[in-house]
């Protein structure tokens, strides 16, 4: 008799975060945030400027000048908390950058040839991503701001990520991009341009603006406040709530359904 | 004998630069080396060494060879009329080359010419015809074939009016050889409207002392691309070739990648001096230290109105225990110039590792590829085989963390 039996996926939670406190240029910023992050989810992350969002997506993605002090982060079933950050990338674990450095001398060709198993194909589409003429270019350097968001798009469609961390993506974008960028951030999210299949890239993403949520549907939303996570909702009510009452007013009832 | 005059006190003359080397040390190689007819014909060793450092072996698109065993010619082949080639002495016979020989470069500068003068080095003698634009490069092999020897060589390039020409270079030490000396004296003379692209790659055993001394002279609207390379372990290098922009638009630029390894004491810089209106210089500098002693000088001497001229130099340090010096200078004797500098001495910044980190690439690939980006930007249209060389030179480094 031949029986085949299906392995039982247990998790449930792509991403889970415990008690997670970190410091920045040595001052703590991560003041114990707990959050999980269900597979095949899009949580929207908003908060004030200097709140911490980014300081946890350089937690998360293991970046050195933040540094952990106390809590853990588990990545699919897997303790990352110490993890190199290649290692997480080879988890799945990409990130797009607020402000990414520049790579004098680094050609994005070169990067996206090092990154892709099939760079030939992500190559060929290099003009959808608008980055035809930016190939033989150093990376970053004399981007616009919707170039650098364009470009770091390409190099994520790239490496083809199973969970995606963005830093307001819409941010320094015109208004002639956005659309685009949008555009790329769903198709990225979705695995491709059909989204029939059941989206199974997961997503964190920091928007200040929520202009991005115009493209993508996003399932849970939460705000960070001072290095805690203050309060969590639908992402449009919360994203309406902060437009209208702004943080403090949207914190203090936020609250209530923590 | 062609050399009269009387330098033997300058024997004991040291350089103004770089570790000084007891010449006596080492005899003077042979100059009646093995004659090699046909490249192919060479020995495997002589072969691989050669493709080290970028001479084709069969002599394909090469416009001509001219090889060097020790202090005398072993092969000297020519596949072009635009251009001829032949060993130095050989030439000296055939023409009178008095408005050249000792006229770029000064016998008596320091030991290591004067030594060159008094032995009356033998060298390749290239020239290009005037008005003619020389196809293919012309390929130029040191080699260095036994231990504890002095090879001295003596040089001229002459691109004659309106002529253009590329000459590419390779020095090398043979399998085995250990401790060695090498002296290459080139003078360089572009003509009137003349072009030169000369590149050079050494790749020496890391017990050999390397002194070249070049010097190039440049007529109207000449043109000189001087390319440096160095990847290897060497024992030093002290090398400041000159050129004086003589005549009215000419220019000079001068680019070098060099890495100094542990153990390794190189001293390298260029000088332009602008004495013609119109002229304008480029010097570009990209240095790695790993662990070795590196001092990239740049001079540039404005003294005709409208001299126009930039100087960037830049080292990376990936290795505690060397030295990093940069030591550019700006000098002008008029007041209508225009001469900038930039110094950049550090180490590669983490946010970039991590950037490439984040892509999965492992940390030793980062560096590495951030180490040849920051190389390969220092020479424009590096061919692909000196590429490859460089990823060479990257890998065997371990230059991760
Ligand atoms: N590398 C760093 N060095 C010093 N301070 C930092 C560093 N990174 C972040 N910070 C500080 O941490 C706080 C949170 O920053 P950040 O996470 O970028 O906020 P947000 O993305 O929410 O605007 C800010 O006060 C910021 O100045
Ligand atoms: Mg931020």
């Amino acid at each position: 008799m031949n029986i085949y039996f299906k392995p039982l996926k247990v998790v449930i939670h792509l991403l889970k975060i415990e008690n997670l406190h970190a410091e920045a240029g040595g001052k703590e910023i991560l003041k114990g945030i707990d959050l999980e992050i269900g597979d095949g989810r899009t949580c929207v992350l908003f908060g004030p400027n200097g709140s911490g969002k980014s300081t946890l997506l350089a937690a998360i993605m293991g970046l050195g000048h933040c540094k952990i002090t106390k809590g853990r982060i588990i990545y699919d079933n897997t303790d990352i908390t110490g993890m190199p950050i290649d290692e997480r990338a080879k988890l799945g674990i990409g990130m797009m950058m607020q402000r990414p450095p520049n790579l004098v001398g680094v050609k994005l060709r070169a990067l996206v040839n090092a990154v892709s198993d099939d760079a030939d194909a992500v190559i060929k589409k290099a003009d959808e991503f608008r980055m035809d003429g930016f190939l033989d270019r150093d990376i970053n350097v004399g981007f616009s701001g919707g170039e650098i968001k364009r470009s770091e798009l390409m190099q994520l469609t790239a490496q083809r990520p199973k969970f995606v961390l963005l830093d307001e993506p819409e941010s320094g974008v015109d208004l002639e991009s956005i659309g685009l960028v949008g555009k790329k951030v769903h198709e990225l999210l979705c695995g491709g341009p059909q989204c029939n299949s059941p989206n199974n890239v997961s997503a964190l993403v920091i928007t200040h603006t929520g202009q991005i949520l115009d493209h993508i549907g996003a399932d849970d939303a939460y705000i960070l406040v001072d290095g805690k996570i203050k309060c969590s909702g639908r992402p449009m009510g919360l994203l309406k709530d902060i437009r209208e009452r702004g943080y403090r007013e949207c914190i203090r009832c936020g609250m209530v359904k923590m | 004998m062609r050399n009269g005059k009387d330098v033997s006190a300058s024997l004991k003359k040291k350089a103004a630069y770089g570790p000084d080397v007891n010449i006596d040390e080492f005899k003077v190689g042979t100059y009646a080396p093995e004659r090699i007819g046909d490249l192919s014909d060479a020995s495997d060793d002589v072969k691989e060494r050669m493709a080290n450092v970028g001479v084709v072996p069969c002599g394909a698109s090469r416009s001509g060879t001219i090889l060097f065993l020790d202090n005398g010619p072993s092969h000297v082949s020519r596949g072009s009329d635009d251009v001829e080639i032949m060993p130095i002495r050989e030439a000296a016979k055939r023409y009178d080359l008095s408005e050249y020989l000792w006229k770029a470069v000064d016998p008596g500068k320091d030991k290591y010419t004067s030594k060159t003068y008094l032995e009356d080095s033998d060298g390749y003698f290239i020239r290009a015809k005037a008005g003619r634009h020389v196809k293919d490069p012309v390929q130029t092999c040191m080699i260095i074939n036994r231990s504890r020897q002095m090879q001295n060589v003596h040089n001229i390039i002459i691109v004659e009016e309106n002529a253009s020409l590329e000459v590419i270079t390779g020095c090398t030490t043979n399998k085995h050889v250990n401790e060695s000396l090498h002296v290459g004296v080139s003078e360089t003379f572009i003509k009137d409207g003349g072009s030169l692209t000369f590149t050079m790659i050494h790749n020496w055993g890391d017990a050999t002392h390397v002194r070249p001394r070049s010097a190039t002279i440049l007529g109207k609207n000449a043109k000189f691309v001087n390319n440096y390379v160095l990847l290897k372990p060497v024992a030093s290098v002290q090398s400041y070739p000159a050129a004086y922009l003589n005549g009215e638009g000419a220019s000079a630029k001068y680019s070098s990648i060099c890495l100094a390894h542990e153990g390794a004491d190189i001293d390298f810089g260029s000088l332009v001096e602008m004495n013609a209106p119109g002229t304008s210089a480029e010097i570009v500098s990209r240095s790695i230290t790993l662990g070795g002693r590196m001092i990239t000088r740049g001079r540039l001497i404005g003294n005709a109105a409208g001299a126009k001229a930039h100087l960037e130099c830049r080292s990376l340090v990936l290795k505690d225990g060397g030295l990093t010096l940069a030591i550019p200078e700006l000098e002008s004797s008029v007041a209508d110039v225009e001469m900038t500098h930039e110094a950049a001495v550090g180490k590669i910044a983490r946010d970039q590792v991590e950037y490439l980190m984040m892509r999965g690439l492992t940390e030793d690939e980062a560096v590495g590829m951030i180490v040849r980006g920051f190389l390969e930007g220092g020479i424009n249209g590096l061919p692909d085989e000196l590429k490859d060389e460089i990823d060479a030179a990257i890998g065997k480094a371990n230059l991760g963390s």
